[in-house]
């Protein structure tokens, strides 16, 4: 579904990602994990080119993202996305903000965006939500919006970049549930994540990024009870 | 106390038994026209600037056009509205009509300001809020319409009213061209009635009244953008 082909990015004379190639194929849960400044929230955000790469190919179903003649706003409309700071729009209800992009990109009328967004609403249990703003809800309940506003557009991928890192401890929980209730339905999803657990158990491959490469990548198993390079071992032995 | 008497008994006389109050409603409403459609061609300049700028920045197509903006903002803040007002009327636009003219050249200065105004506006917008709405396969200006500029808005709305404030008063000029608004109204009924006390008094008390209700209003609409986003659990 998503081929990369050494992709690389260089902020200025920074080189945060140096020739990575991967594959994400339908139905993969893949969990990237790495230490800070490895360059796994910039890989993720090449995915759909928030982040424009400096090199390399993104093929998203047979299109190269990275071609300047390529109708990226089509191509985004399949990959969902949520960030670590959810990023509602607080000057809308809830509603709104499920609706609003199905509906101005005319993927749905407004009534049967509507629906949609209510059914989603409440299969995270935030249905009596639905008119609020974003400010009245906590943030466990904000990301959990967030995730149903990138799901309203019926993505084929769904990209998470560290969703739970500004989560107070409590609410971490309720994310990484309909995560993972997300990836038993079998969506196709790519998870930046410091949550070791939900990698253990809710994926079936792990990136190893380190220094802008993949330092090692395997099932959980292989990665978490056999790991390879001194890299990756010292870093389970810190955060495990 | 006999001068506050003379005082009413003259304004008495002046606008409603000579009936020149007729006079300082006509001049009220060529100010109303002239502040409200500058408003518009202010808001409407400063919002058109303000995007551009905003894709200029990662667009090399829109550089000229970007340019041609800070040229428009830079002559336009540095000519005395006054000039600018004559130099419409008596130089660009000979044919037109006085009130035309105002509304065209005080929408041009207001336009020079309200860029700045909205583009500080929309900086002030979480860089988050754009990706979120590119994340979802919205156009950049599909983002900006819908996601950034209502937010924008809510941001520098007490600005924009400090702006409509100086805009009614900065009209009080347009008598230059021929336009009588209602400062010019009572210049001319003081002229005709010699009465500089009690002309001036009232221009000044219309004036005021204008201000403390525009406040008013902008202080209400303030208040309800801010509770429709804003409401907190209690």
């Amino acid at each position: 579904m998503i081929n990369v082909v050494n992709l690389e990015k260089h902020f200025g004379g920074e080189n945060v990602l140096n020739g990575i190639n991967t594959e994400i194929n339908k139905g993969d849960v893949v969990c990237v994990i790495g230490p800070s400044g490895s360059g796994k929230s910039t890989f993720l955000r090449c995915l759909n080119m928030l982040e424009k790469p400096t090199g390399g190919k993104i093929i998203f179903e047979g299109d190269d993202l990275t071609d300047k003649h390529i109708d990226l706003n089509a191509h985004r409309q399949k990959m969902g996305m949520v960030f670590q700071q959810f990023n509602l729009f607080p000057h809308m209800t809830i509603l709104d903000n499920l609706t609003t992009a199905p509906v101005m990109l005319k993927k749905r009328t407004k009534q049967q965006a509507q629906e949609k967004a209510l059914e989603l609403l409440a299969r995270v249990g935030l249905a009596d939500r639905a008119k609020d703003y974003p400010s009245q809800l906590s943030g466990g309940q904000q990301q959990r919006v967030a995730i149903v506003r990138a799901l309203c557009m019926e993505p084929d991928v769904m990209l998470f970049d560290e969703p739970t890192s500004a989560l107070d401890p409590e609410m971490v929980g309720e994310v990484l549930d309909v995560m993972k209730e997300l990836a038993n339905e079998g969506m196709t999803m790519v998870v930046v994540t410091h949550e070791m657990g939900f990698a253990r158990e809710v994926a079936n491959r792990i990136l190893f990024l380190a220094d802008g490469v993949i330092a090692e990548e395997g099932t959980p198993d292989a990665i978490f009870n056999h790991p390879q390079s001194e890299r990756l071992q010292s870093f389970l032995a810190k955060v495990l | 106390m006999q001068a506050i008497i003379d005082f009413f008994q003259k304004f008495v006389d002046i606008f409603i038994t000579r009936g020149m109050y007729q006079m300082v409603l006509d001049g009220l409403k060529n100010t109303a026209i002239i502040t409200l459609g500058a408003l518009a061609i202010g808001v409407v300049i400063g919002t058109l600037i303000a995007v551009i700028k905003y894709f200029a920045e990662d667009s090399k197509a829109l550089r000229p056009l970007a340019l041609l903006c800070d040229i428009y903002t830079t002559v336009v803040r540095g000519i005395p509205m006054v000039v600018l007002l004559m130099i419409f009327y008596f130089i660009i636009l000979v044919h037109a009509e006085g009130i035309v003219v105002g509304i065209v050249a005080f929408g041009i200065n207001s336009g020079a300001y309200m860029a700045e105004l909205i583009r500080s506006g929309i900086n002030a917008v979480n860089v988050g809020q754009m990706e979120a709405g590119r994340s979802l396969g919205l156009s950049k200006m599909q983002t900006m319409r819908k996601i950034i500029l209502p937010q924008a808005v809510r941001y520098i709305l007490p600005a924009i009213g400090n702006e409509l404030i100086a805009l009614v008063k900065e009209t009080s000029v347009a008598g230059y061209v021929a336009v009588v608004d209602v400062t010019r109204a009572l210049f001319l009924i003081r002229n005709n009635t010699f009465q500089s006390v009690v002309t001036l008094t009232l221009l000044a008390a219309i004036y005021l009244v204008i201000v403390i209700i525009l406040t008013r209003l902008l202080k209400l609409l303030e208040r309800r953008l801010s509770t429709n986003d804003k409401r907190r659990k209690s």
